[in-house]
């Protein structure tokens, strides 16, 4: 290792040409979570003690349900990228970085898939 | 992971006392980190009381009394004492700086001194930048053009054009920024840090370089560009008081701005 030029270990396996479509797809759904969140947290607020009928029916409404869902997208997509960066940024052995990274696809995706078809199951009425 | 805890042998220990002569009047106690690479000891911190009648202003005349005057063995580097040519970047009282611009008077109590974090150690305060240099060639810091040059003159510039480089060319490359910079810290192996990008934006904004997209799709990379995440170390400690972050950001607007 030591023989190599300090060059050719910067140059590497050259550049990725990657990048771009990540950073700029994190700071969309972080502008999309801004209102999303904040409509959702007042949402949950204001119907506190409500019963269960309430809160099905309003869910039953295509606007919320579109809303619910485009926030579950926004919000795990963001967790994705976030969280890409962090194991990027700290695990540096290969084996274990590229396993957390498939897991954590794995794992958003199932928790997001989960929850889009939660909410479509109480609009839908099933 | 990242390493968070120095190995065993990088834990600084208590080095020797140099007293000031009884009788100093304006005396500064400066508490310097010393490392030797022939003797197998771990670093130390060796203190060096300073009568401040006997030296200049600045931190590098501290240093270069104490090198003088106190203990001879003492090891860094310096050229041009004027803040151009970058040699004496060093950590001085807890931030990255030139010690031939930082003013003594700057502190209140003792002043430490350490070599720039987070590099290999040659020997007491000398880094060792070869990778840092070797990332500069990296990213081919010259002019590169397609238009073969004008027969009678040179490449000419408009003064808006040239403006556009003001805030970029002042960079000595003193390594201030990108060891001052934790993405750089973790993973300096493939990011190429603050100082390294702003000098690729000033290539990538002169308006002579005809390779704008070649020099973008280089750096088009999850690690060589994107580990920064605007922590703004850079622009924080740099001398010249230069702003890499805000060059780093223009050129992800610039990759951005390509796709649409």
């Amino acid at each position: 290792m030591k023989l190599r030029a300090p060059l050719s270990k910067v140059r590497g396996l050259g550049s990725a040409k990657e990048g771009v479509h990540h950073w700029w797809a994190q700071r969309l759904t972080a502008i999309a979570l801004v209102p999303l969140s904040l409509w959702f947290i007042v949402s949950l607020a204001t119907m506190t003690g409500l019963d269960h009928q309430a809160v099905t029916q309003w869910m039953q409404s295509p606007i919320i349900a579109v809303l619910l869902i485009l926030f579950i997208i926004a919000l795990f997509y963001h967790v994705q990228l976030g969280v890409q960066v962090v194991i990027e940024d700290y695990v540096s052995c290969k084996v274990i970085r590229i396993t957390s990274l498939v897991l954590l696809n794995f794992v958003v995706l199932f928790a997001g898939l989960a929850s889009a078809i939660a909410v479509l199951k109480v609009f839908l009425g099933l | 992971m990242a390493q968070f805890t120095l190995p065993k042998n990088s834990k600084v220990k208590q080095g020797k006392t140099f007293s000031v002569p009884a009788g100093a009047k304006n005396k500064k106690v400066f508490r310097v980190y010393r490392w030797e690479p022939d003797n197998g000891e771990n670093p130390r911190l060796d203190i060096y009381e300073v009568d401040l009648e006997k030296c200049g202003p600045m931190v590098l005349d501290a240093l270069n009394h104490i090198k003088n005057d106190i203990d001879t063995t003492l090891t860094f580097r310096r050229s041009c004492r004027e803040g151009i040519c970058g040699s004496c970047a060093m950590n001085i009282g807890g931030t990255n700086t030139l010690a031939c611009t930082k003013a003594i008077s700057d502190f209140k109590g003792d002043i430490s001194i350490y070599p720039l974090p987070h590099m290999p150690v040659v020997k007491d305060l000398v880094p060792d930048l070869t990778h840092f240099y070797a990332q500069y060639a990296s990213i081919k810091p010259w002019m590169q053009t397609q238009t073969p040059p004008p027969p009678d003159r040179e490449r000419l510039q408009s003064k808006e054009d040239r403006a556009k480089i003001d805030g970029l060319y002042e960079c000595i490359l003193c390594a201030c920024c990108s060891t001052g910079c934790p993405s750089y810290w973790w993973n300096s192996d493939r990011y190429l840090g603050p100082a390294i990008l702003l000098q690729a934006y000033r290539w990538i904004i002169d308006s002579r370089d005809e390779n704008t997209g070649e020099r973008l799709d280089e750096l088009e990379d999850p690690f060589r560009l994107y580990r920064c995440h605007t922590i703004m170390n850079c622009t924080n400690t740099c001398p010249k008081g230069l702003n890499p972050a805000k060059a780093i950001a223009e050129i992800k607007k610039l990759l951005v701005s390509r796709t649409m």
